[in-house]
């Protein structure tokens, strides 16, 4: 979490924290001193306690190191975005301050919001600070203690350790791309397939078996239970002719759902990068192609965060997965093209990792129309298979200047092959000049992207 | 999260067993879970109810919670939910003889859940399973429109504390009977309201239908009515639209929206109002909770303590009982505690009962001593306890009980803060030790959500006109312009509302920086009708005259 705070934009985070703790120096959740003794809560009132609060006396260090379901990084982005929907931003970063000796205050930087709603307002006798309970002894009038108000907020407002923002400044461009170009598009054939589990995300459910009695009554497994029993007990003499009107059954023998914890089956997409890195590519093309990756790779960061996992694969006689996007993006250009190598490689890591069934597969594939399998003899076969269970496969040609006009091998052998019009449904193809300027790209993924069949 | 060991139940068990025979009811069934810290700071945001919708400012809540915890690490105990059956979360380090304690603890809360009668509109179904349907409505849709749901959302949350859940309490009460027969109608409405006939020919009519009931009571209204449909021709046309706008009244502004948006009711945003549908359903839920907490508190304290003293299985640990004990139940100097004063209540409450002391008898003792002294020995304090428990929400429970009796005995007051700047300290002083101060002091601290609803007279040119019922409280002005601005969202129509506040004299921005009159006399306070319009996402400001 400090991490993310402390990069690239940290800055104006920093600005946005010291502001926002202006705001809420008044709040409740800032620990106050008193006395010398620290308390979380000014004073308790009717719903600050909880059974939670009340039973706990003793602290208890322990480091918890959980992963949130967003990070702070995602939640401010989805607050950037609500700008320009036309709603006011509503998440403010703060600090929470604790107090120590010397100078040993630790600072932690968390997020906040405040749902609005219409509620009442407390200030109903102006001349006064406030009310609240008491209990003891005193008369009337008499000042049973004294509170100091606020006392002077020391430090900056940098809190925790700086991080390191090598690797998430593409990110965090990537984000403000996405955010732009996320009204354009949306990905076709989304199905509803995704079983694939997020390991640091957990869901609740009723699955957990129960005997005897819990929320669901589970009747497959409460029948089976009762024939169980009931041939314990010699009831059924003959299993061909069996009167279940006839069965004994105990309450013991229900089986009941009941709640319980389950790692995340969120549905979702994994898209593959392949991009053709040989030597043909040098130049243009090569930009032109992670150029709009990059824009696709922007918005499905932004728009599907959270449910689209990335892979880079780049190839030239070779192919060769590549852990993220920055060194996809920069990976120098050298050797021949042996565009099947690539699709051979996507469907291997498909078979092996066994991603079709949990997943909508996406390629995007970037190439300069070279091939030294002219015909395809390699490339259509693997191609079709990964049709076979791809959501869509968006082929882009960056066609160099010096061949215009003439259709490039891959070209070529995907239209002379029939895939085109045979899985209309799933591949598109979009054939770019490579002095093609940025417009045209975004025209270009909106090609790839399309719902609409192509004749 | 897993269930608890076969020991600890065993416990729970045990704990059952005295609990029922000292007249609690849970039903036979409770599951009980062992939870760690992450997930309770995960569930929390979630009112701990695990199969609740994601939403983002769950998200933010965690994570702010999770910061907290880094600066202040705690060890909460347990949590009860009201499910079917109900679920418990617990630590797994408790000891054995704190486990017994916790356990009645927790059902105590279990019996409040199934037998007061502010909870009987979620007696019905098991909420975790509800919620987790919903939660599975919310991921499909998510994954079809994006961030869009959570706009949808966020804006029926801002108007999710205006359900009207009396009107459902009232609407699960007389089901069958929602809507008035046409006899009640005809006498009550039409006769005197619509038709302003004199009381003489009223009386008639009543001494007609009378005659029909007499000579056939089974055909009786058949006959009455064909000779008023001779006479009235229009009456029932008008009987069924004072019908249907009767049933209006008495719709919630969510409600309102739901049935009356244009933009809703269009094909492509149906989807919209299964969520508003569903945020409403789930703050329904919630409603009994926060209505009945110093009692359900001091219920499930005041059972804790009973039962665990008697217990036998845990003799030898009275003092650490005593102590864990003190931490919860203790008032304190200044503040609010909801265990504390439930507790106390309901003690005070069972030895009234006792004593014979709710009665007309001792209420017109005014000797202090003699009041001391009564005893009638009546014994039916436990009665008395159990019933408060079934019919009373917070509000009726402390307007009922606390008296001057209660506060002297508990050296109760009210206790004020002022500033004083010489010293740059705020001064906490005893400002009243009346009941009635006591009383109101707390009647205001507790939930109390405005009063507001749609006035569908003044919804000219779909606009949506809301009334604020005014009851001496003004709304929090900041937040008023985000509210506005989702629900025109929702309605997609401009939206207006209409509140009191303080009359602005000086430059004020807001009724809060009046607090400076520093004198000490209380001021008059003017109070002035607004309205509040927002169109095209502009918020505007009128005052009615």
């Amino acid at each position: 979490m400090s991490n993310a705070l402390h990069n690239d934009y940290g800055d104006q985070r920093r600005k946005e924290a010291m502001e926002f703790e202006k705001v809420t120096s008044q709040e409740s959740h800032e620990p106050v001193i008193e006395n010398g003794v620290e308390r979380r809560h000014a004073l308790p009132g009717l719903y600050t306690l909880n059974d939670f609060e009340a039973f706990s006396g003793i602290d208890k260090q322990s480091f918890i190191n959980a992963v949130g379901a967003s990070t702070i990084d995602e939640l401010l982005e989805r607050d950037k975005q609500r700008e320009q929907d036309g709603f006011p931003r509503k998440i403010r970063v703060g600090r929470l301050f604790k107090p120590g000796r010397g100078a040993n205050d630790s600072v932690v930087i968390v997020p906040s919001t405040v749902e609005e709603k219409l509620i009442h307002d407390s200030v109903s006798d102006p001349t006064q600070e406030g009310q609240a309970g008491g209990s003891g002894q005193g008369d009337e009038g008499e000042v049973i203690g004294e509170q100091p108000i606020r006392p002077e907020q020391q430090g900056d407002g940098n809190g925790a350790g700086q991080g390191n923002g090598s690797g998430h400044e593409m990110e965090s461009s990537a984000y403000d791309l996405g955010r732009v170009l996320t009204q354009q598009f949306a990905l076709p054939n989304l199905k509803d397939r995704g079983t694939k589990r997020a390991l640091t995300r957990f869901i609740y459910d009723i699955t957990d078996k129960n005997r005897g009695f819990g929320q669901v009554l589970d009747k497959k497994a409460t029948l089976r239970k009762v024939i169980e029993t009931n041939i314990g007990l010699e009831r059924i003499s003959d299993m061909a002719t069996i009167d279940t009107s006839e069965f004994l059954v105990s309450p013991k023998d229900k089986i009941y759902r009941v709640l319980s914890r389950e790692k995340d089956y969120e549905s979702q997409a994994m898209v593959f990068f392949l991009r053709d890195y040989s030597g043909s590519m040098a130049g243009k093309c090569t930009e032109l192609v992670v150029a709009q990756h990059v824009l696709i790779y922007s918005w499905l960061l932004y728009q599907y965060s959270k449910r689209v996992e990335t892979r880079f694969i780049v190839h030239d006689t070779e192919a060769r997965e590549v852990p993220d996007f920055y060194t996809y993006y920069n990976s120098k250009v050298a050797g021949g093209t042996q565009v099947s190598t690539g699709y051979e490689f996507i469907n291997e890591i498909v078979e092996k990792e066994n991603l079709a069934q949990e997943y909508n597969i996406f390629v995007f594939q970037g190439t300069d129309g070279d091939d030294w399998d002219a015909v395809g003899e390699k490339a259509i076969p693997e191609l079709k298979k990964i049709l076979s269970y791809a959501s869509r496969v968006g082929i882009t040609i960056a066609e160099h200047s010096y061949s215009a006009g003439q259709k490039t091998e891959v070209q070529k052998y995907l239209e002379d092959s029939g895939v085109l019009s045979e899985f209309s449904d799933y591949l598109r193809m979009d054939v770019i000049n490579e002095n093609a300027d940025e417009s045209r790209l975004i025209e270009g993924i909106k090609q790839l992207l399309s719902t609409e069949s192509v004749t | 999260m897993e269930l608890v060991d076969q020991k600890t139940k065993r416990i729970m068990e045990g704990c059952k067993e005295r609990a029922y025979d000292a007249g609690l009811r849970f039903g036979d069934e409770t599951l009980e879970y062992i939870v760690t810290n992450r997930d309770l700071i995960e569930l929390t945001p979630k009112y701990m109810i695990p199969t609740l919708y994601d939403y983002w400012v769950h998200d933010v809540e965690c994570l702010k919670e999770k910061g907290r915890y880094e600066l202040y690490p705690n060890n909460p105990y347990e949590t009860v939910i009201n499910t079917r059956p109900a679920i418990s979360f617990y630590n797994d380090n408790n000891p054995d003889w704190m486990n017994v304690m916790i356990f009645y603890h927790v059902l105590g809360h279990i019996d409040f859940f199934r037998c007061n009668q502010y909870f009987r509109n979620t007696w019905d179904f098991d909420f975790t399973g509800q919620a987790l349907s919903d939660k599975r409505t919310i991921a499909k849709l998510r994954s079809e429109k994006g961030r869009w749901v959570d706009y949808v959302i966020e804006f029926s949350r801002s108007i999710d504390n205006l359900v009207g859940y009396h009107s459902e309490l009232s609407r699960i009460d007389n089901s069958g009977v929602s809507s008035a027969t046409p006899l009640d109608y005809y006498f009550d409405i039409f006769l005197q309201s619509v038709k302003k006939i004199p009381m003489t020919e009223y009386i008639k009519e009543v001494e007609r239908y009378n005659a029909c009931v007499r000579q056939d009571s089974t055909i009786a209204e058949q006959v009455f009515f064909s000779d008023v449909h001779k006479k009235y021709p229009e009456f029932s046309s008008l009987y069924e639209k004072a019908n249907i706008s009767r049933n209006e009244r008495n719709l919630d502004i969510m409600q309102y929206v739901l049935r009356h948006s244009e933009n809703l009711n269009r094909g492509k945003n149906q989807w919209m109002k299964s969520v508003i549908e569903l945020v409403r359903k789930t703050s329904l839920f919630f409603q009994p909770q926060i209505r009945t907490k110093i009692m359900n508190e001091g219920w499930a304290s005041y059972w804790h303590e009973k039962l665990f003293l008697s217990d036998d299985r845990i003799l030898g640990h009275e003092v650490d009982f005593a102590r864990l004990h003190a931490g919860i139940a203790s008032m304190p100097r200044v503040g609010l505690n909801p265990y504390a004063l439930g507790i106390r209540i309901f003690q005070y409450i069972e030895e009234l009962a006792d004593k014979g002391k709710l009665s007309q008898d001792f209420q017109r003792i005014s000797s202090i001593r003699e009041r001391e002294r009564y005893d009638k020995a009546e014994g039916k304090g436990i009665e008395k306890i159990f019933d408060v428990r079934n019919n009373m929400c917070d509000y009726l429970f402390i307007d009922t009980f606390v008296d001057q009796d209660f506060v002297t005995k508990h050296d109760l007051f009210v206790a004020g803060k002022r500033l004083n700047s010489n010293k740059m300290v705020y001064e906490y002083y005893v400002k009243s030790r009346n009941a009635g101060d006591y009383c109101k002091m707390l009647q205001d601290s507790l939930y109390h959500p405005p009063f507001i609803t749609v006035d569908p007279e003044r919804n000219a040119n779909n606009t949506l006109y809301l009334y604020h019922h005014f009851e001496g409280k003004p709304l929090v002005a900041e937040f008023i312009s985000n509210v506005m601005l989702g629900l025109e969202f929702l309605w997609d129509g401009p939206v207006q509302l209409e509140t009191s506040e303080v009359e602005r004299g000086e430059s004020r921005s807001d009724g809060r920086n009046l607090r400076k009159g520093e004198d000490g006399n209380s001021r008059e306070l003017n109070w002035q009708r607004v309205l509040y319009t927002m169109k095209n996402r502009n918020l505007s400001r009128k005052i009615l005259t």
